[in-house]
């Protein structure tokens, strides 16, 4: 048996769904965080029936991407979970109606329960089930409060006998069930409400948001020196350093295997950053360097997804994104690629012309440093002085900018106006918060570590091989001519496309200057989206844009490379 | 219906509110915003309009949205 849970945007399908199944998928507090389905399955009696997360709609005549997807899953499904907003139940059954007309057996699951108190709403849930003549069952999903009933109603989940109706009739006959069933006891704006009108008004919101993203970013930065500063660094330098210098001795202090596992040592110390061996920089870069500023990152993105800060981003920066050929609402994928590009770039379905996806995709993956990079740019660039990192950072920013409009100037077709629902603020619960911290960190772990560790073996075998001087002697007319680079730098580029984070420590024993760091990083971050990216953005936008894409970030790097060079 | 003047949700100023009269725009756009919560008869509040011709943020019933510049321009709203 197949279950849909299906209802409109940020109902809380995706939370149910955890519950229902046990899967941890991410969710958060923004129409359109679910851009693909997911499968789980559950125990139903002694059948197991397999779940599916589908993206939300607002009706079934799709307008996005994410939509599109919605009404195929419909054709596949033997049962409908019908997850409907308590406390907006008017709009909500406009779907449910049009459910109930394909002549799928369905369930209610009237979520956000708690929430209808407090709002002065009452429901009739008796009167509600006699109309709709499905079962109906109010929960909350964060808490699991009625997740248990709702699992007990899907045996009796029925497909009542529903007439086709016209767009008129069904808003007229959504309207005879409000009046039914629905009663509001009227209440006054409370100053939270006024509170959460500020942050969408032109002079309060913008200070707002230029607070909560400079907020945003001392959090971050503050975690991850602290991480690094009193744990990571002092676990490889005390504990990790001894035992390496004995496998080192073990190895005979040098060979091709002592090469690999533990990199080059010098003066009986190991530089864990330069050594580029399996053992210490294999473990120290995504260990000691990327992994704390993940962990800090994604905990402050986790806390704006999940309170409902993004969708009111999304309004103040409509205006410039404009400029851009995009919207408003493309600040929210460009907000998940400074964590990393993968979802970034499939979160720009929630964009709802091609244009506007491929623009946006482009955009991420060439001027949208991910964390792991990021990381390192701290790293290693930092303490040449803050001033090269804002230059990093500042370049990034300028061609987002430059690129964007010219994108907005050439590429054809058309980019729609922002249409948005902003979600109430919510505080989400610490074990949510932490638990999707969890998913993340753990998803970068068992992700990006294999490719790391396979990186460094394959730079090892490569440089013991000598194609990489190969490579630096036919490239450096470019890297030495036109970026003012060692030619060794290319190696940088070319791993760039395994791992970012371990490109860029690439030219850490090269001993660059300040400046030609600052044109390293930024062409290393522009120059070719890293295998991940690659395929992601191969399936989002097929072969020919892709490559069109692919184009604009070679030229654009090196172009911008070439002026910093000049300018540095 | 309240026989208020009427104007656009673009020309609306914060704070106002009224009710939707009419909504110009073709069939997928006016069904859209149907299912969002905005049709011909519901009370809507204009909550704030950002400069530069930046979005409206509008409350119907209790649910706020955000719309376009250009698509607050085709809402036509009768004032109380």
């Amino acid at each position: 048996m197949k279950i849909l849970l299906m209802g409109n945007p940020n109902v809380g399908k995706s939370v149910i769904f955890s519950r229902l199944t046990g899967v941890r998928v991410i969710a958060s507090n923004y129409p359109g965080t679910t851009v693909s389905y997911t499968r789980g399955f559950m125990k139903l009696g002694e059948e197991v029936a397999e779940v599916i997360d589908v993206p939300g709609t607002y009706a079934l005549e799709p307008t996005s991407e994410a939509e599109e997807i919605a009404l195929q899953m419909l054709n596949t499904g033997d049962l409908v979970i019908n997850v409907v907003n308590a406390t907006n139940m008017e709009r909500n059954l406009y779907l449910t109606l049009q459910l109930l007309e394909r002549g799928i057996p369905m369930v209610i699951a009237l979520n956000m329960w708690d929430d209808t108190k407090h709002r002065g709403i009452n429901i009739d849930l008796d009167k509600l089930r006699g109309l709709l003549r499905i079962p109906v069952i109010p929960t909350v999903a964060l808490t699991g409060q009625g997740i248990k009933e709702l699992v007990e109603s899907i045996p009796r989940a029925i497909a009542p006998e529903t007439p086709k109706r016209s767009h008129d009739k069904r808003w007229a006959d959504v309207g005879k069930i409000i009046e039914q069933v629905q009663f509001i006891t009227h209440r006054h704006h409370t100053r939270f409400e006024r509170l959460t009108d500020a942050s969408v008004k032109p002079l309060s919101g913008g200070i707002m948001a230029v607070a909560v993203l400079a907020l945003g970013f001392l959090i971050i930065r503050f975690i991850g020196e602290s991480l690094i500063s009193y744990v990571f660094d002092p676990l490889f330098n005390t504990l990790w350093a001894p035992v390496l210098l004995r496998i080192s001795d073990f190895l005979g202090n040098g060979g091709f295997l002592h090469d690999i596992v533990i990199g080059r040592v010098t003066g009986g110390e190991i530089n864990f950053v330069e050594s580029f061996g399996l053992l210490s920089s294999g473990l120290y870069v995504p260990f000691g360097m990327v992994l704390p500023y993940i962990i800090s990152f994604y905990l402050v993105l986790g806390l704006l997804e999940d309170t409902g800060y993004l969708p009111r981003l999304a309004v103040l920066m409509d205006s410039a994104m404009h400029r851009l050929g995009l919207h408003g609402y493309a600040i929210i994928p460009t907000m998940l690629g400074l964590g990393c590009n993968v979802p970034a770039v499939m979160a720009t379905r929630i964009l709802e012309s091609k244009r506007e996806q491929f623009i946006a995709a482009t955009l991420i993956s060439i001027a949208v440093p991910c964390a792991a990079l990021q990381a390192m740019i701290f790293g290693l660039v930092g303490p040449h002085g803050w001033q090269y990192v804002a230059m990093v950072y500042g370049t990034l920013f300028l061609v987002w900018l430059i690129l964007g409009t010219i994108l907005n100037h050439t590429v054809k077709g058309f980019s729609p106006e922002l249409l948005i629902e902003i979600p109430p603020y919510r505080l989400p619960p610490w074990r949510t918060v932490l638990q999707k911290l969890w998913m993340r960190t753990y998803g970068f772990l068992v992700e990006a570590i294999p490719i790391f560790l396979g990186a460094i073996v394959v730079i090892n075998i490569l440089y013991i091989l000598g194609v990489f001087d190969a490579i630096a002697n036919f490239t450096a007319p470019v890297v030495t001519g036109l970026l003012g680079l060692p030619k060794e730098a290319v190696t940088a580029l070319v791993v760039g496309f395994l791992r970012k984070d371990v490109a860029l420590g690439m030219l850490a024993p090269l001993a660059l200057t300040g400046g030609q760091l600052v044109v390293g990083s930024v062409v290393l971050a522009m120059f070719f989206p890293c295998i991940a990216t690659f395929v992601i953005l191969f399936r989002q936008l097929g072969i020919l844009n892709m490559l069109k894409s692919v184009g604009v970030m070679v030229s654009a790097s090196l172009i911008t490379g070439g002026i910093l060079n000049l300018i540095l | 219906m309240p026989d208020g003047k009427q104007t656009t949700l673009r020309l609306m100023k914060a704070g106002q509110s009224g009710v939707v009269v009419e909504i110009h725009g073709g069939y997928g756009f006016v069904r859209r915003l149907s299912a969002m919560g905005i049709r011909p008869g519901k009370r809507i509040t204009k909550v704030s309009a950002m400069f530069m011709r930046g979005p409206v943020t509008v409350r119907v019933d209790r649910v706020q949205l955000a719309i376009g510049y250009g698509l607050a321009n085709r809402i036509i709203v009768a004032l109380d």
